[in-house]
C-alpha cells in the first residue's frame, strides 16, 4: 500500500505529551505518517486524539516532544510547516456567514494559494460545491458545510492532511465519494493523511494503517485488514471494542 | 511577515459589510447620531451668550475626534470577534498566519471602519452645523495621528481580555471608551477634573490631544512637548498591548484555550 516506504515521513512525531496540570492527556507518543500513506488514529471519545491533532495543527502547545512536518520542526517554523498543512474536522466549520467561494478566497490568502481561481474551482469540482459557489455556508447542510471544509483544507495542495472525523456527517454515498477522493489525492499527490474516525468499516476501507490510542498512548498499531485477526477478533470494530473495555489488558491478546 | 496572510482578514471584513446591511447601519449610524446629538447641544450652547468660547470646534470637533478614536478601538475588536462569533480560531490560527500578522490584519480593517466613520462624521458636522477644519488644516494631523495610535492600543488590548476570559468578555469591552472618556479631557479641561484624578488624565494620550486641540481652537500657544509625550505614551501603549496579546495567546496555547474556544466563559 506504501507506494513511497523509504521517502522521508511528512509527519514525524517523537515523544508528544501534553499535561493539563495533574492530567496528562497525551503520554508520550510516537509515530510517522509516511507520503501516500493514510494513518487512522482510533479510540475512545477522550483517548486524546483531537489533542494530538491540535498540537499538530500548531493550536495547542506539547508539554514535551518535537513534530516535524515535511522536515520542517512546528516549533521553530510553524507558518512553514503549516502552509503544507490541511485540516478539516466536523468541529471546526468554515464561517456561515460568508459565501463558499468567499471562505476559500480568505482561505487561499492565508495559505497563500498562488493560482486561486483554478485552484478554487478544482477543488469546488472534486468537492461537488459548484451548484453552492455564491452560496452563505451557513445555509448549507451540515453533510455541504464538511464538504466546504474538505475543500478548504486542499486548497493549498497540502503535504500532511489532518482529518478529525471527516465524513460524521455526511450521508453514505458521499462519504464514499470523498474517501476515494482523499485516497486518490493521497496516493497520486504524495500526501500523508492522518485520519481520525469511529466508523471502524471506513477505517478499513481506507486506512494503510492505523494506531489505537488510549489514556493518550498508542496501544496497538498495524494494517486494519490484518489486525483483527492477529488479535483473535473477528472485525476491526469487535478489536475496538476490546480495546476499550480493557485498554491495559491488549498484552494479554496475543497476537 | 506575509502581505497576502495579513490582508485575508480585512477582506474578510469586506465581505462581511458587503453582504450585511446589519453590519454597515451601525458602522455609520451611531457616529452621525452623536453628530446630530452634539451638533444641537453645541448650537444651544452657543445661543447661551458666552461668544467667546467657540463651541463648534471645541465641542463638536472633539466629539468628533473621540468617536473617531473609539470607531478605531471598535474596528480592531469588531473584526476579532467575528472570528469568536463564527468559532473560527481553530481554522484561522491552524494556518500559517502570525499573532503580527493576525494583529495587523485587524488594524488594516479599522484603518477601514474608521475612515469611513470618519467620513460619516466630517460629513454630518459640515453640512448640518458648520463646523470646519479648513483653518487649522495639517495642524491637526498629529493629534489625529495620536488617536488613531491610542484606539489602536485600546483595541489590541480588549480582545486580549477577550482572549483570555472568554467571547462572554465581550461586555467588559464596549463601555471601555465610557470609563476613560472622563480623564480624556474630551468635553473638559484637565483643570475641571479633581486633583487627586488629573495624574490618571496625564497618563492618558487624549488628554493631551484634547487640551492641544481646544488650545489650538481658540488660538492660544500649544507645546510641542506635550503633543511629542502624547505620541510617546501612545506608542508606549502599542507596545504593551502588543506584549499583553502575545502573553494571553502563548497562555491560550499552553492551556488549550485556543484550540477549544466556544465556551461561554472561561477561566
Amino acid at each position: 500500500m506504501n507506494a513511497h516506504k523509504n521517502t522521508e515521513p511528512v509527519l514525524c512525531v517523537q515523544g508528544l505529551r501534553k499535561d493539563y496540570g495533574e492530567l496528562r492527556a497525551v503520554n508520550g507518543i510516537s509515530f510517522e505518517v509516511g507520503p501516500n500513506e493514510v494513518v487512522g488514529l482510533l479510540g475512545l471519545n477522550g483517548a486524546g486524539k483531537t489533542t494530538t491533532i491540535s498540537m499538530i495543527l500548531g493550536v495547542l502547545e506539547p508539554t514535551a516532544g518535537s513534530i516535524r512536518i515535511d522536515g520542517l520542526d512546528l516549533a521553530h517554523h510553524r507558518s512553514r510547516a503549516l502552509a503544507s498543512t490541511g485540516f478539516a474536522a466536523v468541529y471546526a466549520p468554515l464561517p456561515g456567514n460568508l459565501t463558499v467561494y468567499q471562505n476559500l478566497r480568505i482561505f487561499a490568502l492565508l495559505y497563500s494559494v498562488k493560482d486561486f481561481p483554478k485552484r478554487a474551482e478544482e477543488v469546488l469540482e472534486e468537492f461537488d460545491l459548484k451548484k453552492f459557489r455564491d452560496e452563505k455556508c451557513g445555509v448549507l447542510s451540515s453533510g455541504e458545510q464538511t464538504r466546504v471544509g474538505l475543500a478548504k483544507a486542499m486548497l493549498n495542495r497540502p503535504r500532511l492532511l489532518l482529518l478529525d472525523e471527516p465524513t460524521a456527517s455526511i450521508d453514505p454515498a458521499s462519504a464514499r465519494d470523498i474517501r476515494k477522493t482523499i485516497r486518490d489525492f493521497s496516493q497520486t499527490k504524495g500526501v500523508g493523511v492522518l485520519w481520525t474516525s469511529h466508523n471502524m468499516y471506513e477505517v478499513e476501507e481506507v486506512c494503510d494503517r492505523v494506531m489505537f490510542l488510549s489514556q493518550g498512548e498508542i496501544i496497538l498499531e498495524g494494517d486494519p485488514k490484518a489486525l483483527p485477526a492477529q488479535y483473535g477478533k473477528r472485525t476491526l470494530e469487535d478489536l475496538f471494542v476490546s480495546v476499550a473495555r480493557e485498554p491495559m489488558g491488549m498484552g494479554d491478546l496475543e497476537a | 511577515m506575509k502581505l497576502s496572510r495579513m490582508l485575508a482578514i480585512p477582506l474578510r471584513q469586506y465581505y462581511l459589510y458587503k453582504g450585511s446591511t446589519a453590519r454597515v447601519v451601525p458602522l455609520l449610524g451611531w457616529v452621525t447620531i452623536d453628530m446630530v446629538l452634539w451638533g444641537f447641544m453645541t448650537r444651544f450652547l452657543s445661543g447661551l451668550g458666552q461668544t467667546q468660547y467657540r463651541f463648534v470646534p471645541a465641542l463638536l470637533g472633539a466629539v468628533l475626534f473621540w468617536d473617531f478614536m473609539t470607531r478605531v478601538m471598535f474596528g480592531v475588536t469588531t473584526a476579532f470577534f467575528e472570528d469568536v462569533w463564527s468559532r473560527n480560531f481553530l481554522n484561522v490560527f491552524s494556518s500559517p498566519i502570525t499573532v503580527a500578522e493576525y494583529l495587523c490584519g485587524l488594524v488594516t480593517t479599522s484603518i477601514g471602519t474608521s475612515l469611513v466613520a470618519l467620513a460619516a462624521m466630517v460629513v454630518v458636522a459640515t453640512a448640518a452645523f458648520g463646523l470646519s477644519f479648513a483653518p487649522y488644516g495639517l495642524m491637526l494631523a498629529p493629534f489625529v495621528m495620536v488617536l488613531f495610535l491610542f484606539g489602536i492600543a485600546l483595541g489590541i488590548a480588549a480582545i486580549a481580555i477577550v482572549l483570555r476570559l472568554g467571547p462572554a468578555a465581550e461586555w467588559f469591552v464596549w463601555p471601555i471608551p465610557a470609563l476613560m472618556a472622563p480623564f480624556c479631557a474630551v468635553y473638559y479641561p484637565v483643570t475641571t477634573l479633581p486633583v487627586a484624578f488629573r495624574w490618571i488624565a496625564l497618563l492618558l494620550p487624549p488628554s493631551y490631544v484634547f487640551e492641544g486641540m481646544r488650545a489650538v481652537v481658540s488660538g492660544q500657544d500649544f507645546h510641542g512637548a506635550e503633543l511629542v509625550t502624547a505620541f510617546a505614551l501612545a506608542l508606549v501603549y502599542i507596545l504593551l498591548a502588543y506584549w499583553i496579546f502575545s502573553r494571553v495567546f502563548r497562555h491560550a496555547l499552553r492551556t488549550g484555550l485556543l484550540a477549544r474556544y466556544s465556551a461561554e466563559t472561561l477561566n
